[in-house]
């Protein structure tokens, strides 16, 4: 017999968490520390060599952000997870317990434009290269796969877009293919989609948005699912062979379903250095308490605002997968019934000039690059998250030069039609 | 039996019920995971005696290797196995024979022999595939939180300091096993080649 299964809003309240073992406070700590004093020279000696559970150094772990760790893993049904001081720091991390050089990688096209860059520049100076797909033509996920192939990436509601990505589909593309499907569930959150229950065996997240939900602190976390089998064909020697930095140990046979996110913290995190701060710790987890009733409100305000913006006269389109009839809705449908999220994009029929003009005139929303505040967000993607990139692949990953993208937040949404409206107002 | 996926409360009457534990297959390396295992046990207050007949003469922190569990002096109530599950069913068949007979068969992580499995429960005893009894120690404590693992429990209850040779409590709120039901449907389809 097990007890009753706690809902996602218990989890986001309780999982990690207990009240502290020396002072009983309830709230978790803010363990503001560089590091963590040993028993004797054998206790030290069994944590360096990964045998006993603890602490050692805030570079590989810290208790405030144990506790978010596991609270992650437990609202997106992994079983383990390891944070990192941002969305980007977590992809470095992952790729480096995936890739050699001259290694390769499929990513969608349609990603936020900050994750196109490190793909395509930073990667490539490591030799591990990407080869792009499109979530809309899911044959050329298939057809991008070659024998040096090592993982596949998508976002589970792609930035600036906010249009779906068919999870399951790209899911049996890379099962057939032997590697991991990595997801970006950032936009999202483990609320609105759970990529695992669709087929994902990595998780990342940029905890800047959603989650930690405040617009306050960077952060970033992987979380592992358990499903991949990291010692089949050796392609995973990170995972499956003996690690000589840990006297021969191999990750996989040790940790078992959790070896994924064992080795981006041993390994990962100890060598490359992201570490996130137990303060911005602190503040994601307080985040996450609230995280089911902002991403109501958040979903409710940006679906009343796109039904709005369509009705307007001056827009010449909306791309919101929450309205129907739009392209995205099926899929909306199936992998985010409670809502298609809070971030969108919509093309006035003004074109460019008139979206330029629009931002300087909002009053409440701010402007600035960023997505999942508390707060009204506006950009125009083209000259500012995306603009590293031609036309042509501006189009394609979702940032089209009319396009202005709104982050919708959790203010009263008869106030934020009100903003748009006066904004919108020729000669106002 | 189902031996997909475990009960915590089938794993937590184990760990709690039983006292001294025979490892099959421990190792002296200290890398290995037989050692790490061996060593957690040991600190967390069971009576662990490791059987290798590679090692016998020396000793695996202070406990004296014996070459098989026909050596062991004193009751067993666990016999641990950390051999590949094509060596699993000699142990099985030596722990039958001993009296009194051990009360539960475990088979380490990524090991797993059904028709051994059967053979122990048909003469009353209780089986665990696949599992590391530290990591199901570490977890239902929620020590293992430290990792960042999920210990698919919960408790608003003020945890004792652990120290040496300390029984933790493992008596959190448990998950029903959904909370990683991806994982374990994973390590079915492993074992499953159907
Ligand atoms: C979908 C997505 N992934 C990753 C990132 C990168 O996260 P961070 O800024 O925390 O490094 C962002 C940031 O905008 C994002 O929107």
């Amino acid at each position: 017999m097990t007890d009753r299964d706690p809902g996602f809003s218990t989890l986001a309240v309780h999982a990690g968490a207990q009240p502290d073992p020396t002072t009983g406070a309830r709230a978790t700590p803010i363990y503001q520390t560089t590091s963590y004093v040993f028993n004797d020279a054998d206790h030290a000696a069994s944590l360096f060599g990964l045998q006993s559970f603890g602490n050692i150094y805030t570079r590989i772990g810290n208790p405030t952000q144990a506790v978010l760790e596991e609270r992650v893993a437990a609202l997106e049904g992994g079983t383990a997870a390891l944070a990192t001081a941002s969305g980007h720091a977590a992809q470095v991390v992952v790729f480096q317990m995936l890739l050699k050089p001259g290694d390769e990688f499929i990513a969608a096209r349609k990603l936020y434009g900050g994750s196109i860059n490190q793909f395509t520049h930073a990667f490539k100076s490591f030799g591990w290269n990407v080869a792009w797909a499109d979530p809309d033509d899911l044959d050329s996920f298939e057809r991008a796969v070659t024998p040096r192939t090592k993982a596949i990436f998508i976002e589970s509601i792609a930035n600036p877009g906010g249009t779906i990505t068919d999870i399951e589909a790209i899911a049996a593309v890379a099962r057939k293919a032997g590697v991991p499907l990595i997801v970006d569930n950032t936009l999202a959150t483990p609320y609105l989609i759970r990529p695992i229950d669709h087929g994902a065996d990595i998780v990342v997240h940029s905890l800047t948005k959603f989650l930690g939900g405040h617009g306050n602190s960077l952060g970033g976390i992987i979380v592992d699912a358990g499903t991949f089998d990291w010692s089949k064909d050796n392609k995973y020697p990170m995972l499956s062979q003996p690690r000589p930095e840990y006297h021969g140990i191999k990750i996989q046979e040790t940790f078992g379903n959790f070896a994924f996110a064992i080795a981006c913290r041993v390994l990962g995190l100890r060598d490359l250095g992201p570490a996130i701060s137990p303060f911005n710790s602190f503040l994601i987890l307080t985040g996450i308490e609230t995280l089911p009733l902002r991403m109501q409100k958040h979903c409710e305000n940006a679906k009343a605002i796109a039904e709005w913006l369509v009705a307007h006269p001056a827009v010449a389109a909306v791309n919101y997968a929450g309205l129907s009839g739009d392209k995205y809705n099926n899929l909306a449908r199936k992998y985010a019934p409670r809502g298609a999220g809070a971030v969108f994009t919509f093309s006035l029929k003004g074109g460019y000039d008139a979206g330029v003009e629009l931002v300087s005139r909002l009053k409440l929303f701010s402007h600035l690059a960023n997505i999942g505040d508390t707060r009204s967000l506006v950009i125009h993607p083209a000259s500012t998250t995306h603009s590293q990139l031609d036309d042509a692949a501006k189009i394609k990953s979702g940032a089209a030069p009319d396009l202005v993208r709104l982050s919708i937040g959790i203010e009263d949404k008869e106030d934020l039609i009100a903003d748009l409206d006066q904004a919108l107002r020729p000669g106002s | 039996m189902n031996h997909d996926s475990y009960d915590d409360d089938y794993i937590r009457g184990i760990l709690n019920g039983v006292k001294s534990i025979a490892m099959v297959g421990a190792s002296p390396v200290n890398v290995r995971p037989s050692y790490f295992a061996f060593k957690y046990l040991a600190q967390r207050g069971y009576d662990m005696i490791p059987v290798n007949p590679g090692h016998v003469g020396k000793s695996l922190l202070g406990k004296p290797f014996v070459a098989s569990l026909r050596d062991i002096d004193r009751p067993v109530d666990m016999v641990d196995i950390f051999r590949n599950s094509s060596n699993i069913m000699p142990a099985v068949d030596e722990a039958l024979k001993m009296t009194p007979l051990p009360k539960v068969i475990w088979m380490q992580l990524g090991a797993r022999d059904d028709a051994a499995a059967e053979k122990a429960e048909a003469a009353g005893m209780k089986v665990v595939m696949n599992r590391c009894p530290k990591i199901e120690y570490g977890r239902l404590s929620s020590e293992i939180s430290w990792m960042g693992v999920n210990s698919r429990t919960l408790s608003s209850k003020r945890a004792p300091m652990p120290t040496q040779g300390m029984r933790l409590s493992l008596g959190r709120t448990s998950l029903s096993g959904g909370a990683t039901a991806a994982a374990d449907r994973a390590a079915k389809n492993r074992t499953d080649p159907s």
